[in-house]
């Protein structure tokens, strides 16, 4: 029972990555109508955005020890960060926190990305075949990728979580089962609670406010509703940059559990797209729903147990299921009648 | 019309009997006949096959920065690096058999069709006389087996499964660095003096050559010495997230994780068992530990404090104090500002030790340069004595015992030395791993 709660709760986390991934993937789709293969370099980006932070945060003032010196003969290196040196415990405090400070950062950053990305390049391809749109954007997503291995270089640089939340939960404990048999790290639970924050957040968006209204309105008759007056390419422009904020918000949360490397948006860019079709192309409730659902198997798939029987089945577990779903229900779970359908 | 046919064979049979005759006594005897790519100018150009895009490039970078400061010495720039302090004295620091060494460089990116692509285009069109570098035991056998069939020399980079000087060995080829059957005699003891007998592993194996061959030899080691195995589990290359992987090892019963992961998954792993809390963990009556038996400093870096206490092993370190190694850093930190990484200095010790082979061998024929390195012993390139075994072209030295260093003092203090295992102990029959160096090929 523990080890099934732990796999239900690894699901969970790791579908919520999925999920916020596949939001983002499927809102610029439903509205714009454009498959975006860079979606995945944006959730990158927002982790380099907690990467540049905690550089600019860790700024050191450098001083020469005259009576040290390295092994390679020259003088050693004092360091010390300005900021301590400026407002000495807080200042620590502030590098400790510097992965959640992050999201202050990321937010107009990613706002900023997405709606730059889609004015500068994204609209000329509205029109253009899906493998055009496809091409470019999988294109925009190396030179980005590149971009950045040239800034941060190709290996993973830890982004530790603030040290209060460095331990694991007994979550046992709270559910009755012995001490220890159930731990899981606080940061994957907050990371939980995050995806679950965000993803009401946007649906509340798009569902309680006149914005949301006409752009779900666009979403179903775009023709319609730029009759009626309404400018609903500016509006899908700013669908395009929440877009880029959820997988920006969604990179800077996960760098604790995943060191950021340049190539972290394509490991993830994939999966998520299998999360979209199977939840349904256009379905934003698909979406979250098939993050969760592909999440936990996936889950389950590496369990010993399952993998004794079907040797290798966590590595395939989810493009199985794709082949189902598309086979089954061509249009994914929560698939709409139209859309990707000429 | 008979007649005349049978003169004419006879006049054929006897010119080539005649031609054989006199030709192979060069072909045979005389090691300046033509091999592939014999330089004929001023030049011999070296092939340098590195990651210089994909998740290894950083370490690609710091092997390609070794190798510039490797021609270098070779053609007497610089401060000559370990060349001051390398056994052999052929070398004069006027190139090799009188010629300047210049180079060209080739992406592997890490992939096994890349990297040959990229030796094949030196060799062919770049005339490379030798093909090296290399950070993945996939990568070095793919282009091992290409330089055999091309008839050039292969000086690997940073491989440490097994197989590459195993059942996958070929005379053209040659390996400095250790190995995985090398890491399990050097580190099983030191788990035995600090943990003790009684432990239960649990094994998390990156699911390609170099993790199969990285458990084996662990597992064989470990469990000679009394411990027990509660699982070992297969883990994609690249997974990210170990988070399903690592769970089942909480409650196991096993007391000792073996991250059998080199790399970014290493860090991942690592960083993810500490978080879900296995280092605090206390099973069996005894502190839960973890063990990460091949380290590179440059990627440990990675996973920042996690790595601290960990045990594991590598091939050289900076902090060493014999006058080789620091001959090298001194030399390598003074032109770049921070000290080699293993795959720069092993990747330094093969161009090196192929320049002298080339020079004590008098030419670049890739038979007679592996006859000259075959069985050659040496001294000064910062790992002790060490020999070249003729049988199965695998070098033989101490074998560092490394641990995550609990105080740094800088970000490259990541690790501190703990054991310098004597080549004794980590000697094994060339026999014991199979293979076959069968014929050298000049191409």
């Amino acid at each position: 029972m523990d080890a099934f709660l732990l796999q239900v709760l690894n699901g969970l986390d790791k579908g919520g990555a999925y999920a916020l991934i596949a939001l983002g993937l499927t809102l610029v789709f439903g509205t714009l109508g454009v498959v975006n293969f860079a979606h995945g370099a944006l959730f990158m980006l927002g982790a380099f955005c907690a990467v540049t932070l905690q550089s600019l945060l860790t700024l050191e003032r450098v001083t020469l020890d005259p009576e040290k010196l390295t092994a390679w003969g020259t003088p050693m290196e004092i360091r010390t960060p300005y900021i301590v040196e400026w407002f000495g415990d807080f200042g620590m405090t502030l590098i400790d926190w510097s992965v959640p400070l992050a999201i202050l950062l990321a937010v107009p950053i990613m706002l900023l990305l997405g709606v730059v990305m889609e004015r500068g390049l994204i609209r000329h391809f509205y029109k253009r075949l899906h493998a055009d749109q496809i091409l470019v954007t999988f294109g925009l997503a190396i030179v980005v990728q590149e971009i950045v291995k040239a800034q941060f270089g190709a290996n993973p640089i830890p982004q530790p979580a603030p040290a209060l939340f460095a331990g694991s939960a007994d979550i046992g404990l709270w559910l009755g089962f012995a001490e220890n048999a159930v731990v899981y790290p606080w940061w994957r639970i907050i990371y939980l609670l995050f995806a679950g924050v965000v993803i009401t957040s946007v649906f509340a968006f798009l569902q309680f406010t006149t914005f949301g209204m006409v752009v779900r309105a666009g979403m179903a008759d775009r023709e319609t509703v730029g009759l009626l007056g309404i400018d609903i390419d500016r509006r899908f422009t700013i669908v395009f940059g929440m877009a880029a904020v959820v997988a920006g918000l969604a990179g800077v949360m996960y760098t604790p559990v995943l060191s950021p490397d340049y190539h972290m948006g394509m490991d993830f860019l994939v999966l998520s797209f299998v999360v979209v079709v199977v939840g349904g192309m256009g379905s934003l409730g698909g979406a979250v729903a098939a993050g969760f659902l592909l999440g936990i198997l996936q889950s389950f798939a590496s369990m010993n147990e399952v993998k004794s029987l079907l040797p290798g089945i966590d590595q395939v577990v989810i493009y199985l299921i794709a082949v189902v779903v598309l086979l089954v229900r061509p249009r994914g779970l929560f698939g709409r009648k139209g859309v990707m359908e000429s | 019309m008979s007649k005349i046919d049978n003169s004419k064979r006879n006049f054929l049979k006897t010119s080539a009997i005649l031609g054989v005759g006199v030709s192979a006594p060069l072909i045979f005897t005389n090691a300046h006949a033509a091999y592939r790519n014999e330089p004929k100018g001023s030049t011999v150009t070296f092939g340098f096959n590195v990651p210089q895009t994909g998740a290894y490039a950083d370490e690609g970078a710091d092997e390609l920065r070794a190798y510039k400061l490797a021609v270098e010495h070779i053609n007497g720039e610089g401060d000559g690096g370990m060349l001051n302090t390398f056994s052999s004295k052929a070398l004069k620091g006027n190139g090799i058999n009188g010629k300047k060494v210049v180079f060209v460089t080739g992406d592997t990116q890490t992939k096994s069709d890349a990297a040959r692509a990229s030796a094949k285009r030196m060799i062919e069109k770049d005339g490379a006389i030798m093909i090296t570098g290399g950070s993945s035991s996939g990568v070095a056998i793919a282009v091992q087996g290409l330089c055999q069939e091309a008839g050039v020399i292969f000086m690997a980079g940073l491989t440490h499964s097994n197989d590459t000087t195993g059942k996958d060995k070929r005379a053209n080829g040659f390996r400095h660095f250790f190995n995985t059957e090398m890491t399990g005699a050097a580190l099983a003891p030191v788990l035995k003096n600090n943990y003790g007998t009684d432990r239960v592993a649990y094994h998390l194996t990156a699911d390609y050559t170099w993790g199969y061959s990285q458990e084996g030899s662990i597992r064989k080691y470990t469990e000679a010495m009394g411990w027990k195995t509660a699982q070992a589990v297969n883990t994609p290359v690249g997974a990210g997230d170990f988070s399903q992987y690592i769970t089942p090892v909480l409650n196991s019963g096993a007391d000792v994780l073996v991250l059998n992961h080199y790399g970014k998954d290493m860090v991942n792993s690592l960083t993810q068992a500490v978080q879900f809390g296995l280092r605090d963990k206390q099973v069996n009556g005894k502190d839960f530990t973890i063990v990460v038996p091949l380290y590179s400093r440059l990627m440990a870096a990675g996973a920042g404090e996690n790595v601290k206490g960990i045990f594991g092993s590598t091939n050289w370190h900076w902090s060493l104090q014999d006058a080789g190694s620091q001959a090298f850093v001194k030399s390598f930190g003074k032109a770049y500002g921070f000290p080699p990484s293993q795959a720069a200095h092993t990747t330094y010790c093969q161009a090196l030790l192929y320049a002298d082979a080339c020079q004590r061998a008098g030419t670049f024929k890739p038979s007679e340069v592996g006859k000259s390195l075959a069985g050659f012993k040496f001294d000064g390139l910062g790992n002790g004595p060490t020999e070249y075994r003729a049988d199965d072209h695998q070098c033989f030295k101490d074998v560092l015992v490394v641990k995550g260093k609990e105080n740094p003092s800088s970000k490259f203090d990541v690790l501190e030395v703990v054991e310098v295992t004597p080549r004794a102990q980590v000697e094994y029959e060339a026999s014991m791993l199979g293979g076959n160096l069968g014929p050298y090929n000049n191409g």
